[in-house]
């Protein structure tokens, strides 16, 4: 399972990339992708929305389920990729570049773990 | 794929099903009229039936074969239960009709009504919702009434847990609710301290299907109803699973507020695409004056409708629901009476356990039982050794006549199969179904590539399900388009 070494991960398997201080994108892990399959609808917060920390501010559909993706993040959402409304395979094709949101003004998080603590979380859940 | 009928169409041909009318042809004016002629298929009667049967033929229902589909209670339906609903005095009647001109109908309602309330122990049915998920967003409407009317707006948080059916978010969410899910504990039943972790003064209520998802009775269902009443919600019984306890425990006395009923499920009416389908809710005399109209209600000079309270949320569907789904599942109840009902639960549950006792030492069973009316199996460690998943097991199935069990839910299960055999099956039949899984599991192990290739023996195969998600076709499109 392909984990991108310089990003963050949280235990529901999204990833975290901050591209500042306080502004960062949220995607899906490559083992979030492959657990749900083939992705085949993806459902986007609004920019401006205010999140926080533990909501559900998108869901993803497969052709086995529909499943929330939650907020590592509290802050308001910057942009949305809107690319994934008309290609949600890219998702699968390219997790790690297929980001959902971005969230500017972080004022909270989750406890996120790093590349090599998300890898042992896998291999531990995986047992 | 076999013609649609649109394609069988020959300018032309054609088959007179109308009579002559009896009445003065009228001319509309052309303002009103259409440019083109609908294009209807034009076809024989002979070509017409051998189109329909050929579809009839290809199509699979419990009366072709067993149909072990988790959480769905594919039971056996009856056929007097059909008698009963053609009686001309249920079919030949009009909605606009006086009350006293249909004073049995309305009896079969009040009655109806009575009987569900005794099995779920509510105070109060109504038969409007058309099905499950509709119930589920009356439920709720009801809930949601209930806190309006006590200045409690504030309260916007339906609890649900992982393991939930997934119309249950999805009802929460159209009935303007945010949704709180909170996972399973280790043995698949409510985690109580994520509950009351989640509890507060913004829970409007908790969705709760018990037994749950997993086919387990939650053990500490009275603590959960307590949990949120005491943090000031209200408790909703997803009546999915109520086969397996109708008769036996009951929703109201497990301290649920509100429930719905599959009757197309539970109460053994046509289901699926046999439909149409009814999700009757129940509720307590808190939720009573919120109710839809059309509640039927027994005077001294027979029955009547009742004037809706100036609180209720309102009609939720057109007159009374289906009706005759109604008098099916009233039919049904008076066929088995108050000895058949939990016998019937019983059976269903005893038919689970039957299956699953004899599969455990095959497929793993990640919540060992006893199990209630359906067990769970992982397929997880036989992908893993030999890359055959939980579909393909269930493809397998198709080729030896049987409908395969849910698959791939609950969720919190790997490569799961949900199988529900309910009471109406014989013990031959789920031998036979029983074998037919241990021969699939073999098969796995020594052919693995033939399950990859399985059905061989059904019209249509493995769609590819996720162009159809993708870019589904909706609709026939004429040559011309």
């Amino acid at each position: 399972m392909n984990v991108q070494k310089d990003y963050f991960y949280t235990k529901s398997h999204e990833w975290v990339q901050f591209l500042s201080e306080s502004t960062a994108r949220v995607g899906l892990s490559d083992y979030a992708q492959s657990e749900m399959s083939d992705i085949v609808f993806v459902n986007l917060p609004q920019e401006g929305d205010l999140v926080s920390v533990g909501d559900s501010f998108a869901d993803v559909e497969s052709v086995k389920a529909v499943s929330d993706v939650y907020s590592p993040l509290a802050g308001e959402v910057s942009a949305v990729n809107e690319e994934l409304l008309d290609s949600p395979q890219k998702i699968n094709e390219d997790p790690y570049g297929a980001w959902l949101a971005e969230i500017k003004d972080i004022s909270g998080k989750e406890e996120l773990m790093d590349a090599a603590e998300y890898e042992k979380f896998l291999a531990e859940s995986a047992e | 794929m076999s013609k649609l009928i649109f394609e069988r169409s020959v300018e032309g041909r054609g088959c007179s099903l109308l009579p002559e009318s009896p009445f003065e042809r009228t001319e509309l004016p052309a303002r009103l009229c259409r440019g083109k002629a609908p294009r209807l298929p034009q076809i024989t009667e002979n070509d017409l039936c051998r189109h329909y049967t050929s579809l009839a033929q290809r199509s699979f229902g419990v009366n072709c074969g067993f149909y072990p589909l988790g959480s769905c209670t594919m039971k056996y339906n009856p056929k007097v239960n059909e008698v009963a609903a053609s009686l001309e005095g249920f079919t030949e009647v009009h909605p606009y009709q006086p009350a006293y001109a249909v004073q049995g109908c309305l009896e079969v309602l009040d009655t109806a009504e009575r009987y569900l309330c005794k099995i779920t122990g509510m105070d109060a049915v109504t038969f409007q919702p058309a099905a499950g998920a509709h119930g589920e967003y009356t439920g709720l409407l009801l809930i949601k009434a209930y806190h309006h009317h006590r200045g409690e707006d504030h309260r916007n948080k339906i609890i649900v847990p992982d393991s939930a059916h997934g119309t249950n978010p999805a009802s929460a969410t159209m009935a303007g609710y945010a949704v709180v899910s909170i996972p399973s504990a280790p043995d698949g039943c409510v985690d109580l301290d994520a509950l009351r972790a989640a509890a507060g003064p913004d829970t409007a209520g908790i969705m709760l299907t018990n037994p749950n998802t997993v086919g387990l009775f939650d053990r500490n269902i009275l603590e959960i109803t307590k949990i949120v009443h005491d943090a000031g919600g209200l408790c909703y019984y997803d009546g999915a699973n109520l086969n397996a306890v109708m008769g036996i425990a009951r929703p109201g006395d497990m301290g649920f507020d509100v429930v719905h009923l599959n009757l197309h499920k539970t109460f053994s009416t046509p289901h699926g695409g046999g439909g149409p389908g009814s999700g009757a809710v129940g509720c307590k005399e808190l939720l009573t004056p919120f109710l839809p109209a059309g509640q039927v209600e027994k005077t001294g000079e027979g029955y009547r409708f009742a004037a809706p309270g100036e609180c209720s949320i309102g009609r939720v569907k057109s007159f009374y629901g289906n009706f005759l789904v109604v008098v099916r599942a009233l039919c049904y109840l008076l066929m088995l009476g108050c000895e058949g009902i939990p016998a019937a639960a019983q059976g269903a549950v005893l038919n689970a356990n039957y299956m699953m006792k004899k599969l455990s030492s095959t497929y793993d069973i990640p919540y060992p039982g006893p199990c209630m009316h359906e067990f769970v199996m992982s397929l997880q460690s036989l992908k893993d050794d030999c890359s055959v998943s939980a579909m393909d097991i269930a493809k397998g199935l198709l080729d030896r006549g049987i409908h395969p069990p849910t698959m791939y839910f609950p969720l919190i299960v790997h490569e799961a199969l949900m199988v529900e055999p309910t009471e109406t099956e014989s013990r031959e039949t789920l031998n036979e179904a029983i074998d037919a899984f241990l021969a699939l599991y073999e098969e796995a192990k020594e052919n693995p590539q033939k399950l990859h290739e399985a059905p061989i023996t059904t019209p249509v195969g493995r769609p590819d399900e996720v162009k159809a998600a993708r870019s589904p076709v909706l609709r026939h499109r004429f040559g011309e388009e």
